[in-house]
């Protein structure tokens, strides 16, 4: 297997992609898994931006609903975030997305929020 | 020498041109059209329907609105960000910007003219501010009786240099007499309902009306005997049903006052309550297609026009009163926003927000008759606001 050219070739390539992007092993991981089509990353944007943005501010600063900045979540476990964006939560105004959302596109969405959407 | 007499005429001419700063014109047909998502505003008029200029610069504006002068001169804009930026529509540019908290929800601006209240969920409670200057008059922090404090939601100016406003975690109305700015005087009306969440009053300035997300129900307070207290009304209209998920809160400043009925959006529910406001009882129900967000009536009371939270957010419907009907079913395109009739409802403006667009339609005929190209637009606002209680 390693001295397979061609697989040899694309290892290289993937760990100079990581060095020049900044990302490590483990979000490309996650990535691969996870990462929705272009088209549907335009869209699943332009919804955590606007329509989440309509209770938690455009800049996740917060509103009716909590602030959803890196800083804010930082210290979140991520299956919890992933969940509150799928079910809700109870006994707040925050609804249940999964009609809308794959648990896949969820996980991106938290992702992407961790990060700082840009 | 003649010709010296009409060359000093012409630079006479010319100079007092250049004087006037701002063109001579009056402001009732202006607008405000909110672009959330840049910060910025555009100055419309609905006369010949164009756009006069943007201004920029005003920070986050998802949910902004705006209060005009009495003059309807200048727009008191509020910014999620707590924002409050003092505009001048006729020359075009920002008089005056604050950052008056850290996330606020809108404002009302007093009878007199003179004070610009601004709600705020961070640090809860409300700002008073001088409408010329801007410069802080009061402050009334949003502490309920135990400590807490409470996002300020539904703050609304009332007749007497009075504001009503609730609080949405306690649970309580407010009401501030200004009379005295330096001194607001309080009176408290503590456990009205849960969680209110928005609030209006009626154009006269007498029914002050808080929805209520925590149970179905509306907390009601008549500014003309405001020692009866606060009463529920249409207590539990979803009673032992499944309440729908809520992808947008409903906004009340839009509820429809028709003269002796009130129609109103109900929380969770693709319905619109209709209310006898003699009675302060539900007297019909009207099914539609989606949670609705904005109910509001056309000036002459005859139609109402609804619009609807996501995933329904591409529809409008038109409500015929006396009947109770759906007339008209509209698909003005992607994320549709927010709806304003022109001061006298020959014409109706719409925000379709991921079309970044505004259409414009005759509201007697549905048909389209224009657009103008904004970028994320979400609030609509007519100068004829200016001169109404509550907007």
């Amino acid at each position: 297997m390693s001295n397979n050219p061609l697989r040899f070739f694309l290892t290289g390539a993937v760990l100079l992609m990581l060095a020049h992007s900044g990302m490590s092993w483990g979000d490309l991981v996650v990535a691969e898994a996870t990462m929705p089509a272009p088209a549907r990353q335009a869209e699943l944007l332009n919804l955590a931006r606007q329509d989440c943005g309509s209770c938690h501010g455009l800049r996740f600063e917060g509103g009716l609903g909590v602030p959803l900045t890196p800083a804010a979540l930082k210290e979140k476990p991520f299956e919890a975030l992933r969940a509150t964006i799928l079910y809700g939560r109870n006994g707040t105004t925050m609804p249940p997305w999964n009609p809308f959302l794959t648990e896949a596109e969820a996980g991106w969405l938290v992702q992407m929020l961790l990060k700082g959407l840009p | 020498m003649r010709y010296l007499k009409v060359l000093l005429l012409l630079l006479a001419l010319f100079s007092m041109a250049g004087c006037a700063t701002a063109p001579q014109r009056g402001t009732g047909d202006f607008g405000v059209v909110i672009e959330r998502a840049t910060g910025s505003i555009q100055v419309v008029e609905t006369t010949n329907r164009t756009l006069l200029g943007q201004i920029t610069g005003l920070g986050d504006l998802s949910h902004a609105s705006l209060n005009y002068s009495r003059d309807a001169r200048y727009a008191y804009v509020f910014g999620r960000d707590g924002g409050l930026t003092k505009v001048d529509m006729l020359e075009m540019r920002i008089v005056k910007r604050v950052m008056q908290s850290g996330n606020s929800i809108g404002g009302a601006i007093s009878q007199d003219g003179k004070l610009i209240a601004a709600a705020n969920y961070t640090p809860g409670g409300v700002k008073f501010f001088d409408a010329e200057t801007l410069d802080l008059v009061a402050e009334i922090p949003a502490i309920d009786e135990t400590g807490k404090s409470s996002k300020v939601i539904g703050l609304v100016d009332v007749p007497g240099n009075r504001f009503a406003f609730s609080l949405f975690e306690a649970g309580e109305i407010w009401v501030a007499d200004m009379r005295t700015p330096s001194r607001p005087a309080l009176t408290k009306f503590r456990r009205i309902g849960k969680e209110p969440y928005d609030a209006m009053i009626t154009a006269d300035g007498r029914y002050y009306l808080a929805g209520l997300f925590g149970e179905d129900g509306l907390a009601l307070l008549d500014m003309w005997n405001i020692d009866a207290g606060v009463k529920r009304v249409l207590d539990g209209y979803g009673k032992g049903e499944q309440k729908l998920p809520v992808y947008k809160m409903p906004h009340l400043e839009g509820w429809a006052a028709t003269g002796s009925e009130l129609l109103v959006p109900a929380v969770g529910r693709h319905e619109v309550l209709v209310i006898d406001q003699g009675k302060w009882a539900e007297v019909g129900r009207i099914p539609v297609h989606g949670q609705p967000v904005f109910v509001v009536a056309r000036p002459d009371n005859r139609q109402v026009w609804v619009n609807f939270a996501f995933p329904h957010n591409d529809t409008i419907q038109v409500i015929d009163v006396p009947s109770r009907t759906i007339v008209k079913t509209l698909k003005p395109g992607k994320a549709v926003m927010h709806m304003e009739f022109t001061p006298r409802g020959e014409h109706i403006w719409v925000s379709a927000r991921d079309e970044d667009r505004v259409g414009i339609y005759d509201a007697e005929t549905f048909e389209r008759i224009g657009e103008l190209p904004a970028s994320k637009p979400s609030g609509i606002f007519f100068t004829h606001r200016a001169h109404r209680t509550g907007l």
